[in-house]
């Protein structure tokens, strides 16, 4: 069976033409999509698995009432991850941590955490992807990578992609790369601007100087020549449509969310001249949404504390990194994502001391320090559901294969009803 | 031994490998090396292939040396357990720990014989 406009849920771009064939309940092809979507979609577990409780097979009720337990004893629990699940499991997340008194926070932190800070000191001006296609003439990205970590975004969204006003693709468009190394992106560009690493904000800053008029009494400013950047200026406003896509290198670097704050100022500023817009490279597949959902259910983000009853928000006292490093979570439960992977070290190392809960489709790394791993059904393969792409457009994901496991929706649901019996 | 500036991130290998499973070979391959240019791997005086020790103020880890394009004094490493050794938990308020641009040292390492990948000593 050939199943058309499938939404495939590994990164931000979601995107939405992949062709899988399906024969016997298993993928047998996949068409359109990237290596890492393919990977994803040929890789997928979807067949019956049974929780585990200390590492000994246990039946559902089983699992849950100890997970139930678990974040009950616990005094300051934490729940973090959501980025690659449905945005209907995100919801139940967060009413459990509400529930619970619990930490709650996403893989954003770890990714446009410090973008998101920056939003909110000083507004976002952006717009669709599907605007980028049409329009867009200028494209810059700065400290991304999109050729290794979008891989058809180029294609479908920005550099390649034929729209309405920009009918010959790549030829109607500048490309700019701005990077503190060569990359297969930077190799794609018409412009490669080298930043030495740690000077985005210098740049920045540079390149408003420059828009204002101002004259520079030096030859370069970190790393890039004051022509090269005078140059990329007088593009800058001389546009018809331009973007900055943005990523880690600008959010992971020293200054963080105040290097986002400059760049969103620059692109502020830009639209005295003409239409000027940006936009954060979001890397996992639902991660936008994690914040949306935060958003219109507790206000805030990410970094949410409900230990007073109500919702607090503070990067830094309730990010995931800092709540585990300063071993202030005492039980936590890790919902679609693998923060043993990807943690410094001090903070992963916190998971195997305390009681940790794993909701994941993988037997990933944090699953194997875990006390409690409940295999869940893949949003996007086995289970349907919605999900944000990286413009902040909610899309569905659709149900390819049958699958014997429950959602994350359903486990959580479960968890919150037995949390409120224990309570009770 | 020789200083260089440490820049982790995602490439295209180690998206694919993370869905064969965290502890299959394609992923210890895609995410346990660190990569430098050619001049500098010949100042360090290693092969390509050959492994390494690779230290920052938070941690140590050996890796396999891979030649890459990069400017001169920087190194790669994929974000992976390999890389999470090398970066510190400090957030300075934001949550978000410093994953790129981070001081690290890089030496030759003959104590043991070369392994495939390398994330030993990134696991909790």
């Amino acid at each position: 069976m050939k199943i058309e406009n499938v939404v495939c849920p590994f990164c931000g771009c979601l995107c939405d033409d992949i062709v899988v064939e399906v024969e016997d309940s298993r993928i047998t092809a996949v068409k359109n999509a990237c290596a890492s979507g393919r990977s994803l979609f040929l890789n997928a577990h979807t067949q019956a698995v049974q929780p585990k409780v200390n590492g000994e097979e246990v039946d559902w009720p089983q699992a849950i009432d100890a997970a139930a337990r678990i974040l009950n004893d616990a005094a300051s629990p934490l729940i973090y991850g959501l980025s690659s699940t449905a945005s209907e499991a995100q919801r139940k997340a967060i009413a459990l941590a509400d529930l619970l008194g619990a930490t709650i926070d996403s893989t954003s932190s770890v990714c446009h955490g410090p973008t998101t800070i920056g939003i909110q000191n000083q507004g976002e001006p952006t717009c669709t992807l599907g605007e980028v296609k049409h329009r867009a003439d200028l494209l810059i990205f700065w400290g991304c990578n999109p050729a290794e970590a979008h891989q058809r975004h180029f294609s479908r969204y920005s550099a390649l992609a034929k729209g309405k006003l920009t009918p010959n693709g790549r030829k109607d468009r500048t490309v700019v790369v701005v990077d503190v190394r060569p990359t297969a992106s930077s190799r794609r560009a018409d412009i490669f601007l080298q930043v030495r690493p740690g000077c985005d904000f210098e740049v920045l800053a540079a390149l408003r100087a420059l828009l204002k008029g101002q004259h520079l009494d030096v030859d370069e400013v970190g790393g890039v020549g004051v022509v090269q950047l005078q140059d990329l200026v007088e593009r800058m406003k001389s546009c018809r449509f331009g973007m900055i896509f943005f990523g880690m290198g600008v959010t992971q670097t020293g200054g963080k969310h105040l290097n986002v704050a400059e760049l969103l100022t620059l692109v502020a500023e830009l639209n005295a001249y003409t239409r000027f817009t940006t936009m954060p490279m979001r890397g996992h597949g639902n991660v936008a949404g994690a914040d949306s959902t935060l958003t219109w259910q507790t206000g805030y983000p990410f970094a949410v504390n409900f230990a007073r009853g109500y919702p607090q928000y503070n990067p830094g006292e309730f990010t995931a990194v800092d709540v585990l490093a300063r071993g202030e979570a005492d039980a936590a439960l890790i919902i679609a994502s693998d923060p043993v992977a990807h943690f410094p070290r001090q903070a992963a190392q916190r998971l195997s001391q305390i009681p940790t809960i794993v909701l994941d489709p993988e037997i990933n790394l944090t699953a194997q320090v875990a006390r409690v791993m409940l295999p869940t059904a893949i949003y996007g393969v086995s289970a349907a559901g919605t999900a944000y792409r990286m413009d902040n457009v909610p899309l569905p994901l659709k149900k390819v294969v049958e699958s014997p496991r429950p959602t994350d929706e359903q486990v959580l649901d479960w968890m919150i009803e037995r949390v409120k019996t224990c309570l009770a | 031994m020789s200083e260089f500036i440490l820049i982790t991130g995602r490439t295209s290998k180690q998206g694919a490998a993370l869905h064969k499973g965290k502890d299959s070979a394609e992923y210890r391959l895609a995410t346990g090396f660190v990569s430098m240019n050619h001049e500098d791997r010949e100042h360090l005086g290693v092969e390509a292939g050959r492994r390494v020790r690779v230290r920052t103020a938070f941690g140590e880890t050996e890796l396999e040396l891979k030649e890459g394009k990069l400017p001169p004094g920087m190194i790669f490493v994929p974000m992976g357990p390999a890389a999470n050794v090398l970066i510190g938990a400090e957030t300075q308020g934001t949550g978000m720990p410093d994953s790129k641009g981070l001081k690290a040292e890089v030496e030759p390492f003959t104590t043991s014989p070369p392994k495939l990948g390398g994330i030993e000593g990134g696991l909790v």
